[in-house]
């Protein structure tokens, strides 16, 4: 709750409405204890009294009644006919929305249809038939104005409910036996309130308009009883001789529908999720790079040369090490695995290559990345958009969300190959089909019209692949490339990978958790453990003699087919959280061999020219 | 003992059609499969996406009414879709541990729903059951006034296990119960998944796309390949000498340490479109046994040895 009210008022605009919506909420509680004229006594001696004269505070009107006792009962009847249309609304607006959205199907169909219907006409005529059929007053106002806007509230809750109604928490509680009626209460209703609350929030000011619309007409509130729509309206004759009798009730409309809608905005800013978590700070094109340590110095090793990188995320007093002094190289023709559990930092390793990480809040705060020599952490955002698809390329793991979905796969391609050369379109076309081709793509030229969603998920990961290939890049970077797929088209794109590999000397960075994979396609294996590589050396090597304890446990952990029914061996507790890594080893904590010297301090990589590990009492000699 | 018999049991999603318009076609997204499952048993359902996996699950459990066909868990049938009076005799584990806990609710509430719901216990007895179940996943009770989002994936699936265990059902469906899970993490629920199972007696039906988790776990397997059974045998025996072409192409296709990396299709292997299947075999467009018969008639499931059943015209050789 409090964090909520921090981030509200750092919205300065939401702050003021809220000022200003609580002086008037507050005026509108205390009028009647106020020192007011009666709003309804009528002088005719004292008609159109300017403002600041002699007991008028704001003059009076045609009747000589005073503005101020006027402006303020109408405000507090205007208020409280706005705020109760907007919970009627609200009410019964969300239960149609819910009912449709959880029932699904015909109840769908034909709630949402009728509802449809009635959005259809005019709200102003809509309301005008409504008041015209009941007769005019405050209270038929009222229901016409609720009525009107229960469409708003049903259309937008039975749309947070459809996605709500398949999770499967409702599956869950139909199984603990719950009725419908009781899942809707107690599963539905409180994940849809904030909802609820924001549409609230933003409609309670229009509501005071068209409640004042209607009553400027003559139809809501009778003479003498005063709100704000029938104050402008009773104005509206001297609107040239005595403008105050309109301009008072009219900036009071203004600053309480403008308040109220401010206010409304910051609760919705506030209340979204995505905000909170600052996914709506727009990232910047490139890594916010502030290393504080020397830059490593170049060393001749591979095409693509990490050196000591670290990237941490900075989200308020944490600090996230994400990756902690990582080094890795790859060589063209080489496929290189990084291997390790969610949050051991492999895919924030992977985007840091090519400064792709969200920044805020990702730091990079030390290390070297180096393409062909040339440290590109140092490197100009025009020199880097350059390289990222032409030298460096990248294959993730959902091609369903990394494709645009409303445009031809085709077109994706052609924009791919015309980004980094300016080539006509009828060339660009033509490598795109060459492309889907060497990406064995059946029938290519008729598949380049397809949408990403007309293809299978196998299809769609070969365009994805094909995409990293159209500028012939030199290294390409798989964040689990077939993690999402299925183990028929998975061993598919692999053998794919492998053969451009071979055709093409491309260099492959393939970030995994799968041993299996890593064993039939990569040289070289690299483990990471929150943050930092703990072992690294030839697949072959690894495999048969791990030496980091992590690496040995991990393998055991996985199944492999062909081993039969048995117990699996598993590693106690969790992964560790990187902003509060222990000192020393990460791992220690699930180690049966950790001592006290693992906890101590800093455990170096050490090793052969070719097997390093990160542990002081390795599985195996390393020598 | 049987702990669950399915009888020709089927699902057909009617397609297209709106408010005044009768659906146009229908997808068999199960065509119509028979099997038991003996009490203390696991069976391991594997198959692709697309295969019917999750609707069979789903039908077994009360939350989608078949088209055809019988469900009878220990004797009794059980056709109607009700998920209450499925409830107490079978429970599900859901994939995604997070999204199957309702995000607004204590684990609390979460766990005392079927109690008081299916069993209608008091508070004190709900507190006492609670205990034990905790006890018996490994679970801290002070995790009980905490909410979802509070724990990693692994704590999350033990509550969803903890919660399918409260019904003190006689069957769980364990719907990928590890896929969404870290690797190091994986083994430890299966481990639990095992000890639970000796604990309470428990028949599982355990369902992975993953074939080396299936067949770590499972005492049977069931290969499903486009709303089909192609093949069922003992879990040792399916992936070693595979009847079926199918289930040889998937044991080929996982990926395994040692094993050169060879795609065993490089064809364009789409699944076949759903709302227009081929007449005969499924699987005949990807089959390299493929002829003319199983172009045209359906092959039927046929015990091939010991206790294997294949369905197909031309199985392979034990």
């Amino acid at each position: 709750m409090i964090s909520f009210l921090k981030l509200l008022f750092r919205n300065r605009l939401a702050a003021m409405g809220a000022v200003v919506l609580s002086a008037i909420l507050i005026l509108a509680v205390i009028t009647p204890i106020l020192p007011l004229a009666d709003p309804d006594a009528i002088s005719t001696a004292d008609r159109f009294k300017r403002p600041f004269s002699e007991g008028h505070l704001l003059g009076t009107d045609h009747l000589g009644r005073d503005l101020l006792s006027r402006l303020l009962w109408g405000t507090r009847l205007s208020l409280a006919v706005g705020i109760f249309a907007a919970l009627i609304a609200a009410s019964i607006g969300s239960a149609i929305g819910i009912i449709a959205g959880y029932f699904g199907g015909r109840t769908d169909n034909v709630i949402m249809r009728a509802v449809d219907m009635l959005m259809a006409f005019p709200y102003i005529l809509l309301a005008l038939a409504i008041v015209a059929a009941l007769g005019p007053g405050l209270v038929n106002a009222l229901i016409a104005v609720a009525a009107v806007n229960i469409p708003f509230f049903a259309r937008n809750i039975r749309g947070v409910t459809v996605g709500l109604a398949g999770r499967e928490f409702v599956d869950a509680a139909r199984l603990a036996g719950m009725g419908h009626g009781r899942i809707i209460l107690t599963e539905l209703l409180p994940n849809v309130a904030s909802t609820i609350v924001i549409a609230m929030s933003t409609t309670v000011g229009w509501m005071i308009l068209e409640t004042a619309g209607l009553s400027f007409l003559g139809l809501g509130s009778q003479p003498p009883q005063a709100d704000l729509g029938s104050m402008l309206g009773e104005a509206r004759s001297a609107l040239i001789t005595a403008p105050h009798t309109s301009i008072v009730p009219g900036v009071m409309i203004f600053l309480i529908v403008m308040s109220i809608n401010l206010l409304g905005d910051g609760v919705r800013d506030a209340l979204d999720p995505r905000l909170r978590s600052g996914a709506l700070t727009r990232p910047r094109a490139v890594t916010l790079v502030d290393r504080r340590g020397n830059v490593p110095r170049a060393d001749q090793k591979g095409l693509l040369n990490i050196q000591e990188l670290e990237t941490q995320f900075h989200v308020g007093p944490r600090i996230y090490r994400a990756v902690n002094r990582v080094s890795l190289h790859v060589n063209p023709g080489e496929a290189i695995g990084l291997i390790g559990e969610s949050g051991s930092g492999k895919s924030v390793t992977a985007l840091s290559v090519m400064g792709l990480v969200a920044s805020p809040p990702g730091v990079i705060t030390g290390g070297a990345v180096r393409y062909a020599g040339e440290d590109l952490l140092a490197a100009s955002y025009d020199s880097l958009r350059a390289k990222r698809g032409q030298n460096v390329a990248y294959i993730f793991q959902d091609p369903l969300s990394t494709l645009h979905p409303l445009y031809r796969v085709g077109d994706q391609l052609i924009e791919a190959i015309q980004a980094h050369n300016r080539v006509p379109e009828t060339q660009a076309r033509a490598e795109a089909i060459e492309l889907l081709k060497s990406v064995r793509i059946p029938n290519p030229e008729s598949r380049i019209h397809n949408y990403p969603h007309e293809m299978s998920g196998g299809m769609r990961q070969r365009v994805g692949i094909a995409m990293a290939l159209a500028n012939d890049p030199d290294v390409i970077i798989a964040d689990e490339p077939t993690t999402a797929l299925d183990v028929t088209v998975q061993a598919q794109i692999l053998s794919l990978l492998d053969d451009l590999r071979r055709e093409r000397g491309l260099a492959i960075i393939f970030i995994t958790h799968d041993f299996g994979v890593v064993a039939q396609l990569c040289d070289r294996v690299a483990v990471m453990y929150g943050g930092r590589i703990v072992e690294e050396g030839p697949t072959e090597t690894i495999l048969e003699h791990p030496a980091h304890p992590y690496t040995k446990k991990l393998m055991a952990c996985v199944p492999e087919l062909g081993g039969g029914k048995r117990r699996l061996e598993a590693i106690p507790g969790l992964p560790p959280v990187v902003h509060e890594l222990p000192p020393g080893c990460a791992f220690a904590p699930r180690c049966e061999k950790a001592t006290e010297a693992c906890r101590a301090g800093e455990i170096p990589l050490a090793g052969t020219e070719t097997h390093t590990v990160r542990c002081i009492d390795p599985e195996e000699e390393l020598a | 003992m049987t702990a669950l018999k399915v009888t020709d049991l089927s699902k057909t999603f009617p397609v297209g059609g709106g408010l005044f318009r009768a659906p146009k076609t229908a997808v068999r997204a199960v065509r119509p499969m028979s099997f038991e499952v003996a009490e203390g048993e696991t069976l391991g359902i594997v198959g692709e996406s697309g295969c019917g996996k999750s609707t069979l699950a789903r039908m077994l459990v009360g939350l989608l009414e078949p088209t055809t066909g019988r469900i009878e868990i220990e004797g009794k049938p059980l056709d109607n879709a009700d998920p209450a009076a499925f409830g107490k005799l079978i429970q599900y584990v859901f994939q995604d541990p997070v999204s199957s806990l309702n995000p607004r609710k204590t684990i609390r509430q979460i766990m005392e729903a079927p109690l008081k719901r299916l069993y209608g216990m008091d508070r004190e007895e709900r507190a006492a059951r609670i205990r034990e179940i905790f006890a018996s996943v490994n679970l801290r009770e002070d995790f009980l006034d905490r909410y979802p989002h509070e724990f990693s994936g692994g704590q999350a699936q033990r509550i969803g296990v903890a919660r399918a265990l409260a019904a003190a059902p006689r069957i769980i469906i364990l719907d990928e119960p590890v896929s969404a899970l870290d690797v190091s993490v994986q083994a430890q629920v299966l481990n639990l998944l095992a000890d639970l199972k000796s604990e309470f007696n428990l028949t599982y039906l355990f369902i992975s796309h993953d074939l080396a988790v299936v067949e770590a776990v499972s005492d049977r397997i069931l290969v499903l390949y486009f709303g089909t059974v192609v093949e069922i045998g003992p879990a040792r025996e399916v992936f070693k000498t595979p009847r079926h072409p199918y289930t040889k192409l998937l044991a080929d296709s996982a990926p395994v340490v040692g094993r050169p990396l060879k795609a065993p299709e490089q064809k364009d292997s789409e699944l076949p479109d759903p709302l227009n299947p081929p007449p005969g075999c499924a699987f005949v467009t990807r089959c390299p046994r493929a002829t003319d018969r199983c172009r045209t008639a359906e092959p039927k499931l046929r015990p091939l040895g010991e206790h294997q059943l294949a369905a197909c015209h031309h199985p392979l050789e034990g």
